[in-house]
């Protein structure tokens, strides 16, 4: 059984190894393309019938999603000279000469269930034809989901990858300030809406990380007066301690297979990375230096592990294998690199970057090693990968504060996420 | 009482363990499946013998009387050691002041202290966390040079999850790159 499973895996990396040249060709192009944000027009969708307007602005939050994906550069409500609903009213000549490549059109109406029917159609401005065109029936709860959805297919229609806005992230905020200080952990959209609280714990929490298929968090915990690292179930709020050892227990991240944890523990002395087997509870050493060696990340084959050191006398960050043995240094530009995270899609390395401007968040490209800041600083930390691999969510500090922010890997559309009115430490943002 | 003191020091002295004994093979995974079925929201505060919950570093600067009963001014009544930022390295100004408690716990073997090390904002929180165990340790290894026993010292580090001033100066960095000692009873 196992082995099968093995034979599998080595045939799909087989054929992932062959693909990779004709894929990184093609994501040149993408990226040239990604590079100036397309401009579109999100039309605000039309209230049908007589029933009474829906709870949710779709429209809105189609336009709020595609704005931060850096990626479209929507045309404010105020420039439009119509608002046309559906295909046949568009002229399409007054909005080429507002210099749209695209525009969303789209109507709601309350059914007699009190139900929500959606339409919406995205339509190319240029050659004067429809891309897509869809109904929906919903309840009114699941508005916002649709919405997100909606400007998802817009996205992938438009860019040909898929849209990262149904997504969820998990951030720990401080509520309160000493001594009535306390810490959550908070489950939210990806925009920040629709905050769960999942753990409140009077001493801090850090380090969250999801599992693959999404039902499960990492953790680590003070609560007991030490760090030790849980994994909770999202669904049932059961969790259990993975990790308790003598001093740290930190960085825990999940293998891409979903059935070990990379972590950092202290136990023999200093700080070394090691995988933990989940299901048997064997632990692996895969490094074992005289140096601060921490924030693990695995690559998205399971094969490699990135992580910081200061082996060299200043914190870089260095690759090794996840079997262990030789790690070799990544990072080369500044003397302060850390948190390595690696994008879905292999392609990219975030990082905190002490920068010009103090701490920032910066890429590389892992193929050609370029790197590129970012955000402003001074005091970013914490960067996660959007799972399209096309954002980051990060702790941006300034006077004491501290929020959350999005940005796109080619530093675009540097926004806020809404609705956090408590300092955030540490976010990470879902799979898909 | 007595029995609960013997809980604590032995349990302590079982996490230190990893200290003395290093290059032995440690048993693999200390899964707890007892807390396993602990669901829902944190358990504040620790378990008896966790050897944790005692003064410590409760949040709210909710603080038990004083074991030492120090006079203000006197070396043992100076409880937190300040570092240069990036260093672990142990000012001179606070020799006299570790030495002091050093000889402390030389003499009374009974007691426990707690060592906490803590960095500024700075860089990424979990390195961060790293860089306050080296505090912590650092201030471990000058309190045992000094005659506390290994299994006195406990050290955890919060890296810059617990600073001492909030606010992004030179000045509140500098109060946030400490350790702090807290005895326990």
């Amino acid at each position: 059984m196992t082995k099968t499973r093995n034979l599998l895996s080595l045939a799909l990396l087989g054929l992932a190894v062959a693909l990779q040249p004709a894929r990184a060709a093609i994501n040149i192009d993408i990226t040239q393309g990604a590079e100036a944000a397309i401009p579109v027009a999100v039309v605000p969708f039309v209230l049908e019938g007589g029933g009474t307007p829906p709870p949710e602005d779709v429209a809105g939050i189609i336009t709020n999603d595609l704005r931060r994906s850096g990626k479209f550069e929507p045309l404010p409500t105020s420039d439009m000279l119509s608002r046309p609903s559906r295909f046949d009213d568009v002229q399409f000549q007054q909005w080429k000469a507002l210099g749209v490549d695209a525009m969303v059109v789209g109507a709601v109406e309350q059914l007699p269930s009190g139900e929500y029917q959606v339409r919406f159609e995205l339509l190319d401005t240029y050659k004067t034809s429809r891309i897509l065109g869809k109904y929906y029936r919903v309840p009114a709860t699941a508005l916002r989901a649709l919405a997100h959805n909606i400007a998802d297919q817009i996205h992938e229609a438009l860019t040909g990858q898929p849209g990262a806005f149904s997504s969820q992230i998990v951030f720990v905020q401080q509520v309160g300030t000493p001594p009535k200080r306390s810490f959550q952990l908070v489950l939210a959209d990806a925009d920040g809406h629709g905050q769960q609280v999942i753990l409140t714990s009077p001493q801090p929490l850090m380090a969250p990380s999801w599992s693959p298929d999404r039902r499960q968090i990492a953790y680590v915990s003070f609560e007991n007066r030490r760090q030790e690292v849980f994994v909770q179930s999202l669904s049932t709020g059961e969790r259990r301690v993975v990790a308790k050892f003598r001093g740290l227990n930190n960085a825990p991240v999940w293998s891409p297979d979903g059935r070990r944890l990379a972590l950092t523990l202290s136990k023999d002395g200093n700080p070394d990375i090691y995988v933990l087997d989940l299901d048997t509870g064997a632990l692996r050493a895969i490094t074992q230096h005289w140096s601060i060696d921490t924030e693990p990340s695995w690559s998205p084959d399971g094969r490699t592990i990135y992580f910081t050191s200061d082996r060299g006398g200043k914190a870089q960050i260095y690759r090794v294998s996840a079997n262990g043995g030789q790690a070799e240094r990544v990072t080369f530009e500044g003397n302060y690199n850390a948190h390595p995270v690696v994008s879905p899609d292999g392609r990219w390395l975030a990082m905190v970057h002490r920068g010009d401007n103090g701490d920032q968040i910066a890429v590389m490209d892992l193929q050609t090693k370029q790197l590129r800041t970012l955000t402003r600083g001074p005091l970013d930390e914490s960067p996660s990968f959007a799972p399209n691999s096309a954002m980051l969510i990060y702790t941006a500090n300034s006077g004491g504060a501290s929020r959350l922010a999005t940005v796109s890997v080619f530093g675009r559309a540097d926004l806020p996420v809404g609705l956090i009115r408590n300092p955030v430490r540490e976010a990470a943002w879902s799979p898909r | 009482m007595k029995a609960f003191r013997h809980s604590v020091a032995v349990s302590v002295l079982l996490v230190l363990a990893g200290c003395t004994t290093q290059g032995d093979v440690q048993s693999p995974v200390p899964v707890e499946d007892r807390v396993g079925a602990q669901a829902g929201a944190a358990q504040p505060g620790a378990e008896v013998g966790s050897g944790a919950e005692t003064r410590g570093v409760t949040v709210g600067g909710e603080f038990e009387g004083d074991p030492i009963n120090a006079p203000a001014g006197s070396p043992l009544a100076q409880r937190v050691i300040y570092f240069d930022y990036d260093s672990n390295e142990i000012r001179p100004e606070f020799h006299e002041v570790l030495r002091a408690h050093g000889a402390y716990l030389a003499s009374n073997p009974q007691v426990r202290v707690s060592v906490e090390g803590h960095t500024d904002e700075r860089g990424s929180p979990s390195y961060n966390l790293a860089l306050g165990e080296r505090r912590a340790d650092a201030v471990k290894k000058v309190l045992v040079l000094n005659g506390a026993g290994t299994d006195q010292v406990e050290t955890v580090s919060y890296g810059e999850e617990k600073p001492a001033s909030l606010g992004s100066s030179e000045d509140a960095w500098a109060q946030n790159r400490r350790a702090e000692l807290s005895y326990q009873r």
